[in-house]
């Protein structure tokens, strides 16, 4: 789950690292009062979306007038599919130089990494590609938390060593899949101050991090989607209009990969696997509840999921909701046999011995 | 990494609905269960199999065990890792799915040097004919036989469907190992595929790859050293970026993870991608 920056910065400033004063606005008026309090200001718009500055969401102004156009022309714009509802108007600081710094999960090490780079202010994969040799990575052992003298030896300063300190507890406390200050800057009169952050929280660990979870941006999501989410069900809509209820990740990517080959387009990702196996009445109504779903290819494949379970909610859902769009069923593994005898005995259907033949009558039928 | 009839293993959570279900069927299908843990059921006798409070107290009284498998939610699968690993098992095999990204990161800290993680998230080991460990169908007949395919894949339910295409095809397999769907796995693509050039009964190596993180890219280095055929399919070519495909792995950010860099560098190595799971059988025949 993405923080927007101002809710990142409130847990930066709450663990002792300075960032810029400034008021949260919602419309133009507000934004021209705040810079009237705060002087010369960035006016940013607050989406959970990088690439905000490329994407014409940050200005910056000297007076209220000009605060209130940036204001005007800034909310409401939409910034990686996310509609920009308000603005933080912050006072501009006095830079000195611009700094980088994070601490994110390494998948490389399996445990958390701190990376620092004296060239900030720019996209950090640019200068990993550019000039490797300017990103600072300090691994951490997590069970003993950063080593000091290693991360003062990386990044010579005391300050920039405690402000790392700080960064990696914050990490550690919020269940930190990323923190990042970008640009960090140094002023010209001495002191840092973190003029970006982006917190994104494992949502893993949102179970223990009530508080974060509130703060924390919605997703991204159509209405089928949320609607799969309060099943319990990851369910994610696509252009096409095949149908597809699999169960497992890896097989129900595998059904969309087997649709395409033969011609054809998805119109969702909807797996049932893990415990949610027991959730297929919901999930078919799901799909079906999309209007350009023209035919629909049922793909268990049961290894922990029973395939009978499964097989059992599909067509009590499809006696429930009597729908006329053709469907094709492949059953292999765990429970076939009592699958295959539900889905002909209840259904008057023959699954297809083949996954490939489903999919290959979904595609025609969907022509 | 390939379990074996001689592997003592002792299951975490074995009075559960799952644990209780698999522990039967790993049982019957001849895997050596010799102990079970439940603090709460502690001196009791399930499924024929006596429970311990912990890990340790089953190694201690059973004289050690070399397995524990895990059928413990997330919030304490940390701790069960923990008691596993002070109890000198030498293989954890980590189905939960859902684990906080820093209690795995832990996890992997704790066993290092001493214990092979395998997952989280994984459906486990099958060695067909010998035992299985976790939740995979190991004695459904039509999708495990005894045969010299190794199969590594992230995926249960597709992996079980490579297995099946393999026995429709007459191959047998030698080993499954699911390495899991989690981003931070203990045990990797690459991991397994040294584990399978190593081991005797296995003549080819199926990979079973999902899109997302590097590891299709690792192990096509080390595909390079290896002579044994290897051929590998990749899911997630249909899927769209920026998303998590329902595994917490299998997410495209930019290019890194992508469909077609992994598929670029696995052949590169001279390893055969199949565009279809019902192609791997006959590339994995054809190149043996």
């Amino acid at each position: 789950m993405d923080l927007e920056e101002v809710e990142g910065k409130r847990v930066l400033a709450a663990a002792g690292i300075a960032v810029p004063a400034g008021e949260l606005c919602a419309d133009p008026a507000a934004a021209a009062a705040a810079v009237e309090r705060l002087g010369p200001s960035a006016i940013k718009a607050q989406v959970p979306a990088g690439k905000r500055g490329k994407a014409g969401g940050v200005r910056l102004v000297v007076n209220a007038a000009e605060a209130r156009l940036a204001a005007q022309a800034i909310l409401g714009m939409e910034i990686g599919g996310h509609r920009v509802e308000r603005v933080l108007v912050e006072q501009r600081a006095d830079i000195a130089e611009e700094l980088y710094c994070a601490v994110l999960n390494d998948v490389a090490t399996r445990g958390p990494l701190i990376l620092f780079s004296a060239a900030g202010g720019m996209d950090i994969e640019e200068v990993a590609a550019k000039t490797p040799q300017a990103l600072v990575r300090i691994p951490v052992d997590i069970a003993h938390g950063p080593d000091p003298e290693r991360i003062r030896n990386g990044v010579g300063d005391h300050a920039l060593a405690d402000m790392l300190a700080r960064l990696y507890d914050i990490y550690v406390r919020s269940d930190a899949e990323l923190v990042e200050i970008n640009p960090l800057v140094r002023l010209k009169g001495g002191g840092l101050l973190a003029l970006d952050c982006k917190l994104t929280v494992d949502d893993a660990a949102l179970y223990r991090q009530p508080e974060l979870a509130r703060r924390g941006a919605p997703e991204k999501q159509t209405e089928l989607e949320r609607r799969g989410r309060e099943h319990g069900l990851k369910f994610i809509e696509l252009p096409g209009n095949i149908g597809v209820l699999a169960n497992g990740a890896g097989l129900t990517m595998t059904t969309m990969d087997v649709i395409e080959h033969h011609g054809g387009k998805p119109a969702n990702f909807l797996e049932i696997g893990g415990e949610a196996y027991t959730k297929a009445t919901a999930a078919l109504a799901l799909v079906l509840a999309n209007p350009g779903v023209k035919s629909l290819i049922v793909n268990f494949c049961g290894a922990f999921a029973r395939t009978d379970v499964m097989a059992e909610g599909v067509v009590r859902a499809w006696e429930e909701l009597k729908p006329t769009l053709p469907v094709f069923f492949s059953v292999h593994g765990t429970g076939e046999e009592e699958a295959i005898k539900l889905i002909r005995g209840r259904l008057g259907l023959e699954p297809h011995d083949k996954m490939e033949d489903a999919v290959r009558a979904a595609v025609e039928a969907a022509r | 990494m390939i379990v074996r009839r001689t592997d003592r293993v002792v299951v975490q959570g074995i009075t559960g609905k799952q644990g209780t279900f698999w522990t039967e069927r790993m049982l019957a299908y001849g895997t050596q269960v010799i102990g079970g843990v439940n603090p709460k059921r502690a001196g009791e006798t399930h499924v024929g199999v006596p429970v311990f409070a912990r890990v340790r107290d089953a190694a201690q009284e059973l004289g050690g065990a070399d397995v524990a498998v895990m059928f413990i939610p997330p919030p304490q699968a940390l701790a069960a890792a923990e008691d596993a690993i002070a109890a000198g098992v030498t293989l954890l095999v980590v189905l939960t799915e859902h684990i906080p990204a820093q209690d795995v990161m832990r996890m992997h800290a704790a066993a290092a040097g001493k214990c092979r993680i395998v997952g989280p998230n994984t459906a486990g080991l099958v060695t067909p004919g010998e035992a299985f460990v976790g939740i995979m169908p190991a004695f459904n007949t039509r999708v495990f036989k005894p045969g010299g395919i190794g199969v590594i894949s992230r995926s249960g339910s597709l992996g079980t469907l490579i297995c099946l295409n393999l026995v429709d095809a007459g191959l047998g397999q030698s080993a499954f190992i699911g390495i899991g769907g989690d981003p931070m796995l203990g045990t990797t693509t690459g991991d397994a595929l040294r584990a399978l050039d190593a081991d005797e009964r296995t003549t080819g190596i199926v990979i079973v790859g999902e899109i997302g993180g590097a590891m299709e890219e690792a192990a096509a280095e080390e595909a390079r050293k290896i002579t044994k055929p290897v051929v590998a399919f990749i899911a997630g070519r249909a899927s769209p970026p920026g998303k998590k495909m329902g595994h917490a792995g299998a997410i495209v950010t930019g290019t890194a993870g992508s469909y077609a860099g992994k598929r670029r560098a696995l052949e590169a190595a001279g390893v055969k991608v199949a565009d279809t799971p019902a192609m791997v059988a006959e590339l994995i025949a054809a190149s043996r």
